[in-house]
């Protein structure tokens, strides 16, 4: 574990201007906002200055194989004047997914964008709004919530995210209420100032047997850098049922950062996929409380690199409740000099009975310079457990290739063949049937492409 | 048909045939019998062309064609298949869609335009019945969570798709009870005709008293030691391999 203490981070230049940053937000960019958090954030703000972006590259467990140094070491702006900006609505089209019906709330460089959603035909029982306005309107509702499941005190980009947390989506899904058609969240960066920061924030709470999918999806409309350090929490209701699908397709020079963190409840059932389609440094961080009795939670993931992408998934499931069951499966397929790690860790509390915990990750290595470290760590302290694990790293399997090439598939053919269907056991398990077709298709024409180039090489 | 002529192969550094004489005309059912060790998964692996194993003498002409200097998807593309005594599954591929790229790889190295498809999920499905399966099946990814009976009947269907000139069969009675065997050795012989021809490898004899075979070989340690008609199973069923044992330590100290 990863312990910081005030008395040994001493803040960087770019730290401080970070602080300078929040000086200047704290006066001018939200002063409508209520007292509260304004409090919050100067408490989240000053555990920044104590815990420093964890750049050691010694003793630093939980950042081992991810160096961050690149983050720590830009000059990262806040946004400006993005909300006035005016986008073709084909440039957004291209970032949205299965039905164009669907109801979306759409944020530009970290600012609501009322022109870009389509919130007039939500799903029944089911509410999405901007944060920045639900400050203002529900605050006293907003704050029982807000940053009681992400804690600002031990995570930096956590405490970062809080300090400037202004706008970003409230979804609600009332009590029974069940809601077949998703609702998506899409946090788009423009590119257009070089080195821009945002701190998308997002909150979902999810009603007493209630059933919702959310799409949460990160874009950009340039191939530039910058960074997004995002915070999602979420607080399911008893019995309640939520898909959540995260996709990150962002520029391959961005940075992304986030952390979700989840607190389930009785009878609930927390189902998660998350795709890493982009990207250049990203830590993804999921959290997940199995807080109360029999809530379950399936957990799975894909993230497709290639060139010099790294990308790291820690996922932490913490059983502090019997009869609660996890699953986790994440699988990446890597080309060129990428690098994944995958750090899943189960924690079993003492006198906890009739835990039933199983991850599983695997990686397609494309490349002889491609890297994947897996690690998963149980901390088990009760005997009532069933847990397994399994990880595997490696190239093509010689024998299915053989078996392919047997029925007359060329090995060009049976590559493509087999690298598709490497995705495929996690794109079945999006439950949506037109977003898993339209994440079939994202992937297989990333796959493609990647196949078309390394045959060309 | 098929002309293998002093044959060696090996795993490795490990030498397995040393020195295999087989002869298959079209129309006939050759069996090739042994214990275990004895070469006969070599012997189909080195037709088909696995990787793992290597030629390192000898020939093997397939229609007069030098079969051993050809990739493995060319040797199924001129009408070799070969069924997997343990076939690999492939999760996220399904069945249907892999027996139809398979088809279609064939039809296209024959200059046949390739099949869509609705029309080759109505030519799968007119197939089904050769080995008693259900279309809910080839849905299903290729062999994932198949019990051995379904894999080897999934084999079969393939063989009944891609319709190749030769098969060879390995061990494709293993791990079947009575009902799945005969159910599987019928569509064998469905698929039997005067054109086409069939080395079926296994160990035991009760296979061949349902797909009754031209040709009879005993493999052991890598030779043929003796070849003769459909009686030799049954002779093999009620006596073992003993007696060829001693031939082959006869051979090798012959040699």
């Amino acid at each position: 574990m990863n312990v910081s203490t005030g008395m040994t981070h001493r803040t960087t230049v770019q730290e401080g201007k970070y602080l300078a940053a929040f000086d200047s937000f704290q006066r001018n960019g939200a002063v409508g906002d209520p007292e509260w958090i304004h409090q919050l954030r100067e408490a989240a703000i000053a555990r920044f200055n104590v815990l420093g972006f964890p750049v050691a590259r010694r003793g630093n467990e939980e950042w081992k194989y991810t160096d961050i140094r690149p983050i720590a070491a830009t000059n990262f702006q806040p946004a400006t004047g993005s909300a006035q900006l005016t986008l073709p609505p084909p440039d957004v089209d291209r970032l949205t997914f299965g039905n164009p019906g669907w109801s979306r709330i759409v944020f530009v460089d970290g600012v609501y964008s009322q022109e870009l959603s389509a919130l007039t035909s939500l799903p029944a029982g089911v509410s999405v709004v901007s944060l920045a306005q639900a400050l203002v309107t529900h605050g006293d509702m907003i704050k029982q919530h807000m940053a009681r499941y992400a804690p600002y005190e031990s995570e930096a980009f956590t405490a970062l995210n809080t300090a400037f947390a202004h706008d970003g989506a409230l979804v609600q899904i009332a009590d029974g209420a069940i809601a077949e058609e998703p609702v998506h969240l899409l946090f788009l960066t423009t590119g257009r100032q070089q080195d821009t920061v945002t701190y998308p924030r997002v909150l979902i709470l999810t009603g007493k047997d209630s059933k919702a999918t959310v799409i949460e999806s990160y874009g950009s409309l340039d191939e530039g850098r910058y960074f997004t350090n995002a915070v999602t929490e979420v607080r399911m209701g008893s019995g309640s049922v939520l898909n959540y699908y995260k996709v990150q397709r962002q520029s391959q020079q961005a940075f992304h950062v986030s952390n979700t963190n989840v607190s389930n409840a009785s009878g609930a059932s927390f189902n998660s996929v998350n795709l890493d389609l982009g990207g250049g440094l990203v830590r993804n961080n999921l959290n997940v409380l199995m807080g109360e009795e029999g809530c379950s939670c399936v957990l799975n993931g894909l993230y497709l690199l290639n060139g010099t992408q790294h990308v790291d998934n820690q996922v932490i499931i913490d059983h502090t409740s019997s009869y609660t069951t996890a699953s986790e499966l994440y699988k990446g397929i890597l080309d060129g000099k990428s690098h994944s790690v995958f750090h899943g860790s189960i924690i079993v509390r003492k006198g906890i009975q009739k835990v039933n915990a199983n991850q599983v990750d695997k990686n397609l290595l494309l490349s002889d310079q491609a890297e994947a470290d897996t690690k998963p760590a149980f901390w088990i302290y009760s005997d009532d457990v069933k847990c397994g694990h399994g990880a595997a790293c490696g190239q093509m399997d010689e024998n299915a290739l053989f078996y392919l090439k047997s029925r007359g598939m060329d090995d060009k053919l049976a590559r493509r063949v087999l690298t598709r269907a490497f995705a495929t056991q996690v794109i079945d398990s999006i439950g949506n049937g037109a977003f898993r077709a339209a994440v079939g298709q994202i992937v297989e024409n990333k796959l493609e492409e990647w196949l078309e180039a390394g045959e060309s090489r | 048909m098929l002309e293998v002529i002093d044959l060696h192969a090996s795993i490795g550094d490990v030498p397995i045939l040393k020195g295999v004489n087989l002869r298959v005309n079209a129309g006939e059912v050759h069996a090739i019998m042994g214990p275990n060790g004895s070469g006969k998964s070599t012997l189909a692996y080195v037709l088909a062309g696995h990787p793992s194993y290597k030629a390192t003498s000898g020939r093997a002409l397939f229609e007069g064609q030098n079969l051993l200097a050809m990739l493995p998807e060319n040797r199924a593309r001129a009408g070799l298949f070969l069924s997997f005594q343990h076939p690999v599954e492939v999760p996220g591929v399904r069945f249907d869609e892999f027996m139809r790229a398979g088809f279609n790889a064939l039809r296209k190295s024959r200059g046949v335009p390739e099949m869509g498809v609705l029309d080759f999920n109505k030519h799968l499905a007119s197939k089904l019945g050769i080995v008693g399966m259900d279309a809910t099946f080839t849905r299903r990814y290729v062999n994932e969570g198949f019990s051995g009976g379904e894999k080897k009947r999934g084999e079969i269907l393939q063989m009944a798709i891609l319709d190749p000139k030769l098969a060879i069969l390995d061990e494709t009675d293993s791990g079947l009870d009575v009902d799945a065997l005969r159910e599987v050795a019928q569509g064998i012989n469905k698929l039997r005709r005067a054109d086409n021809a069939i080395l079926l490898v296994t160990h035991y004899q009760r296979i061949l008293s349902y797909v009754t075979p031209d040709v009879v070989h005993v493999l052991i340690g890598g030779r043929i030691v003796k070849s003769g008609g459909k009686e030799m199973a049954l002779e093999i069923e009620t006596e073992g391999y003993d007696k060829y044992e001693d031939m082959a330590k006869a051979l090798r100290a012959g040699a």
